[in-house]
């Protein structure tokens, strides 16, 4: 073994701090180095050429930079052995920057010292580091994408363009969501329906899109490149290549039954037309509204139909695909006004929601009066939204806009009519809302600041009594309108919340489906190779559903572009020879990513790498690539060798996105705190097991600290929980032998939080000055414990 | 005769003897014995609303600790819930019972207070007696029991605040409540519809300088009642029972059109309903419900 | 109508405490809709509104102390179980009463009660003593 150290000066950033001439001296006398250089900019042309100069020079098989943090230059120096020859991971960094000459830079000797340690640390590490190979997932050109609407259509038509092949299933005959039923669109007002059909048009002749609607998605398994979908296509009873929608089926049906695509305020026969735009254009028959089809009881629309196109011996098909991505579009549905009775919404008849407000004026525009409008409208706003009593406490972002829309148009069909809009913010956010709000306003719809707490009727006229505080005159106003419009929100859909059950995604506190992280990966879900686009994420306009479906696209093509995706080589595995099959880590794996045959198996395709599952193994037999157990402990003993007489020093287990992001942060803003700490770079603190904290103090740490991601922000679901477990039992462990369990802490971040994080280091080293040397017979009674880990 | 622990209340003894009076015949009528406490004191009427308060809650729990104690003595075979009529009594009892066993402190510091009284345990459950017949009895076997099921008459019920509001003192959804108009159903009679059901009857304004204020209320509800064509209210609330029947007298008074109308408590429909005419005590309301219940069949000369 | 500057000083700060100590509730979250006014049966006698109350807190402006709106609440918590932030007003109005009563500020005189004491229903005598006297 031959390992070459590379202290860098880092142009004075370290070397005006720690004595970098020193720790390369104590780097030489350490065991198999064989080259040791100080260098001004390791990151430079000449760094990085001594670097692979001595590589072939020297035939060194490791390489330590003692420099900045790796994540800084991490990748500069993976490159650069890799242009050597070597495999990129027998590179480690030791960050003596961040974590050493910028947060002490008042101490250069504590700096210096503890530069060295953790130069040591990090040769301890590539000692026993492994080369590792790229964990590539071979990708076809197949997606699913699942829900018809906008978001579903855009991203359809985006993967088709590019040359994938795209499944599109939908569970209503039709594609075209809910936006086929608006009237016009904000700010624009653009014809809805107009705008959809091209589109629509376009899905249904693609060559590369397979449209499958009046289908559900009942099942899927599998994982990234490997999906196996099983769909149930239910049967229409009509050819959808023969029928010519010449209506004179439905003209001869005799049974009639609510028109959704109008919400039940008109009329359909049982063999109908989902709409007049309905792609694809055929007729279908609903079974459950016919009068029979085993045996035939009525047969009217067949012998009507010229086309030949109806079979009533169609059945349900199942149907089933394997594709490399998923993309979840399924959309929203409205909030449900009956369950907020005070507004009478469906007792009072004169109280409609704002969906059927938009079929009513789109039908009249065709000439069909639905109901009659009148003269006063009223529009209530936030009705199922920012409301603690119902339970949904967001606001549903569209509705402010669209009561706007539908206040003007109503305006403008009758000027002398008189609308109100009562609302409690008017939130006019985006690209041309605040001028629309402002044509509103001119048009003279009038916005009073006030939300009412119900409505009444007045018995004999069917009037609505709309009685609301103008909170900004402060005075109680009452009016009767002859129609009242109730503004709902957004709730995640039905079919949303069935998809996420089946595909195992997680909700958001809102109940709409979580992406995979709030800021940077808005249109990932945390499961690898499932996006998810438009309102199932979240309420939204149609120019941001638009944005995020191509969005969507966007990311599932990059991840199939090269024919293979490669995913980080951190991963578990099983050391298989230990396994006895308990499967005791199948329910410790927070996605799932473990099954049990004769041994446990692991599905790199799913596992996070979190480790999560390394401490439910009761014989020790799961591991983790690139930060294993010997790759730990090495660094733990390294960080606690030499410890003087009074000393203290304290482990801190950073998780990589958020802990050491962090102390790198507080490093950078120079904040100080203890030099008595040794941070060990973790994926996630949950791979560290109640054993290697119990080892720590049995080698010497006078105190354990555990960092990770906040839940909302962390890639990894559920780690938290895991981390408050071992804890708890290394604490257990500890005070059994009469250390104090609070040596032991644990604390989730974000990277903002740069006092907590001084705080909490400070605070490890006040309590372990405060309890002062721990006895060695207690750290010797610790090995029996950790017996487990020692007998490799 | 199943037995429960029941709380009367001050004014059950005072104005609104007919309510307990039919109440307790209604329950005997079903199987129940309503076994009054022994030593109880007054709620309060009115539950403590701020955070610091604790001296009000003493009261209150001194009835729970009553409940434990009819256990104890063997008058009750393992009952703890309490049965109450009043609503208001009840929505003071059960508030203060939910508040103070969810904070072991208070607890403990209003049981060394009562230092002479044995330890509350947290171990009652406060109910109305609405409850009882809803989940205990069940409407349907209420039904069953009919002796004058109360046919053709139209009946509003006024729940008031008391037994709904707040949410978890509630014994029905705040909102859209249908417990009484169920009971109306299995008597026999129809229940008619009235969007003012809950709104508070002016409730203590009715003492003092703004008598007013439950006048105006107690016309907005029964007019509301009679637009729907209701031809009697009930309600489960002394005070409600005051304030809608007693106070008709200023309604009249501040809208000379105003028509009376009986209201009655929803015992002593039940009474009727049952076979227990004698104990309705209708000679207790203000407004004279016997006209309208002989016009209805209901009851003779 | 004068308009009147109100300087915002310390003692408003002091009371806005007060009143979310007292009540236990956080005052700051009302985001000032309304509800509460349009649901509160008593609304129309009041000189300020439900919501005005709450605004009044949320400034300290001890106004809301004098004002006739907090003895007209009937404590029928309608505002309570309508509230969108899910803040407990009943307790509010409450705490504002009470900052006077425990000043033995009452807001009847018992001794103007004997006329009617006979016909009254024990729980009105006594739910108006607690709620209005100290």
């Amino acid at each position: 073994m031959k390992i070459g150290v590379y202290v860098c000066h880092c142009g004075g950033n370290i070397s005006d701090v720690v004595d970098v001439e020193r720790v390369a001296e104590f780097v030489s006398r350490q065991k198999d180095v064989a080259v040791v250089r100080s260098i001004s900019h390791m990151c430079s042309e000449s760094g990085q050429k001594a670097i692979i100069d001595d590589i072939w020079q020297y035939n060194l098989d490791r390489v330590v930079v003692s420099a900045c943090s790796p994540q800084f230059q991490g990748e500069t120096f993976r490159k650069a052995v890799a242009k050597a020859g070597l495999n990129p991971n027998m590179v480690v960094m030791a960050n003596i920057r961040e974590q050493s000459a910028w947060p002490h830079h008042d101490e250069p000797e504590n700096a210096t010292e503890k530069a060295k340690i953790l130069t040591a640390m990090a040769i301890e590490d590539i000692r026993r580091k492994e080369p590792v190979e790229k964990v590539a997932i071979k990708m076809g050109k197949n997606v699913l994408v699942i829900g018809g609407g906008i978001a579903g259509i855009q991203a359809s038509l985006d993967l088709a363009n590019a040359g994938f092949n795209v499944y599109l299933v939908e569970r209503k005959p039709s594609i075209g969501g809910h936006m086929a039923q608006l009237s016009r669109t904000f700010p624009t007002e653009d014809c809805s329906s107009c705008i959809l059909s091209p589109k629509m048009a376009d899905v249904a002749e693609h060559p590369n899109i397979h449209l499958l609607t009046y289908s559900e998605v009942l099942e899927v398994n599998g994982s990234i490149g490997n999906f196996r979908v099983r769909i149930l296509k239910k049967p229409k009873y009509v050819d959808e290549d023969k029928c010519t929608a010449c209506n004179k089926c439905t003209e001869v049906c005799p049974v009639s039954v609510p028109d959704e695509f109008n919400l039940g305020m008109t009329m359909r026969k049982a063999i109908y037309l989902p709409s007049s735009t309905a792609v694809p254009h055929s007729h279908v028959l609903d079974e459950n509204a016919c009068l029979g089809l085993r045996p035939l009881a009525c047969g009217l629309c067949s012998e009507a139909c010229e086309a030949d196109a109806i079979n009533y011996d169609d059945m349900p098909q199942y149907i089933n695909l394997e594709v490399d991505t998923i993309i979840v579009a399924t959309g929203y549905e409205v909030f449900d006004a009956h369950l907020k009775p005070q507004y009478g919404y469906g007792k009072y008849r004169n109280v409609i929601n704002a969906l059927e407000m938009e079929r009513i004026i789109v039908e009249m525009a065709e000439g069909h009066i639905i109901r009659p409008i009148g003269k006063d409208v009223a529009f209530i706003q936030c009705v199922g939204s920012r409301d603690a009593q119902i339970g949904n406490l967001y606001c549903s972002r569209i509705c402010c806009m669209y009561a706007t829309k539908l206040a003007s148009l109503l305006k403008r069909m009758d000027p002398s009519r008189e609308v109100y809009v009562f609302y409690t913010d008017l939130r006019a956010f985006g690209k041309g809302f605040e001028e629309y709000y402002r044509t509103a306003q001119e048009l003279g719809v009038k916005f009073v600041r006030g939300r009412p707490g119900e409505l009444h009727e007045n018995p004999e006229t069917k009037k609505v009594i709309v009685r609301v505080e103008d909170t900004l005159t402060r005075k109680i106003i009452e009016k009767e309108f002859d129609l009242v419009v109730l503004s709902v929100g957004l709730v995640p859909g039905e079919g949303t919340v069935k998809i996420a059950e089946i595909l195992k995604l997680p909700r958001s506190a809102d109940g709409f489906i979580k992406e995979a992280h709030p800021k940077f990966r808005p249109v990932d879900t945390p499961v690898e190779g499932i996006f998810v686009a438009g309102t199932a994420q979240g309420p939204k306009d149609i120019p941001d559903t638009v944005a995020q479906a191509s969005a969507a696209a966007a990311r599932a093509m990059s991840l199939m572009n090269k024919g293979e995706y490669e995913m980080s080589p951190i991963k578990a595995f099983i050391h298989e020879e230990r396994c006895n099959g308990c499967g005791e880590c199948v329910d410790a794996c927070p996605v799932d990513a473990i099954t049990v045959t004769n041994v446990a198996e692991i599905n790199v395709a799913v596992c996070k790498g979190c480790g999560a599952c390394i401490s439910s193994c009761p014989r020790n037999a799961i591991d983790l690539r690139v930060f294993s157990n010997d790759e730990i402990m090495a660094q733990i003993d390294a960080a606690l060798e030499d410890k003087k007489p009074g000393e203290k020093r304290i482990i801190i287990f950073a998780d990589d996105m958020c802990t050491y992001t962090l102390a790198d942060g507080v490093g950078t803003a120079k904040l100080k705190y203890s030099s008595n700490t040794y941070i060990i770079r973790v994926p996630s603190s949950s791979r560290v097991t109640p054993e290697m904290i119990v080892a720590a103090f049995e080698k010497g740490a006078d105190g354990v600290f555990l960092g990770e991601c906040e839940e909302v922000v962390s890639p990894y679901p559920s780690t938290l929980k895991v981390i408050e477990e071992n804890v708890k039992r290394a604490r257990e462990i500890l005070s059994s032998v009469g250390i104090e369990p609070d040596r032991v802490q644990y604390s989730p971040f974000v990277t903002v939080m740069f006092k907590k994080f001084v705080a909490l280091a400070n605070k490890m080293v006040n309590i372990a000055e405060k309890y002062g040397e721990i006895a060695e017979e207690k750290r010797r009674k610790l090995r029996k414990e950790i017996e487990v880990i020692y007998d490799e | 005769m199943k037995k429960f622990p029941y709380y009367p209340g001050c004014t059950l003894k005072q104005t609104a003897r007919n309510f307990e009076e039919s109440g307790i015949a209604s329950a005997k009528a079903l199987g129940i014995e309503l076994v009054e406490l022994p030593r109880w004191n007054c709620c309060g009427a009115v539950s403590s609303l701020t955070s610091d308060e604790i001296m009000r809650h003493v009261a209150p729990i001194r009835n729970l600790v009553r409940v434990q104690q009819m256990n104890d003595d063997g008058l009750l075979d393992n009952e703890y819930r309490l049965v109450v009529l009043c609503s208001m009594c009840f929505n003071v009892l059960k508030r203060s019972n939910l508040i103070v066993t969810k904070d072991a402190e208070m607890l403990r510091t209003i049981n060394e207070f009562m230092d002479t009284e044995p330890d509350y345990e947290g171990t009652v459950e406060v109910i109305h007696f609405l409850e009882v017949l809803r989940d205990i009895v069940g409407f349907d076997k209420l039904r069953a029991k009919l002796k004058k099921p109360l046919e053709g008459l139209k009946v509003s019920p006024y729940y008031g605040c008391t037994l709904l509001r707040p949410k978890e003192v509630g014994i029905d959804d705040v909102e859209s409540p249908t417990i009484m108009e169920e009971l109306i159903k299995s008597l026999g009679g129809e229940a008619v519809d009235n969007p003012y059901r809950s709104l508070c009857c002016g409730s203590y304004h009715t003492v003092g300088d703004n008598k007013k204020i439950v006048a105006e209320r107690a016309y907005k509800i029964i007019n509301a009642a009679r637009k729907n064509k209701a031809e009697a209210i009930i309600t489960s609330c002394p005070l409600c029972a005051f304030n809608l029947d007693n106070r008709q007298k200023l309604v009249k008074e501040l809208h000379p059109d105003f028509e009376y109308m009986p209201v009655l408590y929803f015992t002593q429909l039940m009474a009727l309903a049952l076979g227990k005419e004698k104990e309705a005590g209708f000679d207790g309301n203000f407004v004279d419900s016997r006209p309208l219940l002989k016009e209805k069949g209901l009851i003779k000369d | 109508m004068m308009s009147e500057v109100i300087h915002l000083k310390e003692r408003n700060r002091k009371l806005f405490e007060k009143i979310e100590e007292i009540s236990g509730e956080k005052v700051t979250l009302c985001e000032q809709c309304g509800i509460c006014t349009t649901s509160c049966p008593m609304a129309d006698e009041m000189d300020i509104t439900p919501a005005g109350i709450m605004r009044y807190s949320q400034m300290g402006d001890e106004t809301v102390l004098d004002s006739e709106a907090i003895w007209i609440c009937a404590s029928c918590f309608t505002c309570t179980v309508r509230c969108p932030r899910g803040i407990d007003l009943a307790k509010v109005t409450e705490a504002l009463r009470e900052l006077n009563l425990r000043k033995n500020i009452d807001r009847i005189d018992v001794s103007h009660l004997d006329e009617e004491l006979d016909e009254l229903p024990a729980i009105a005598v006594v739910s108006a003593l607690r709620k209005f006297t100290s």
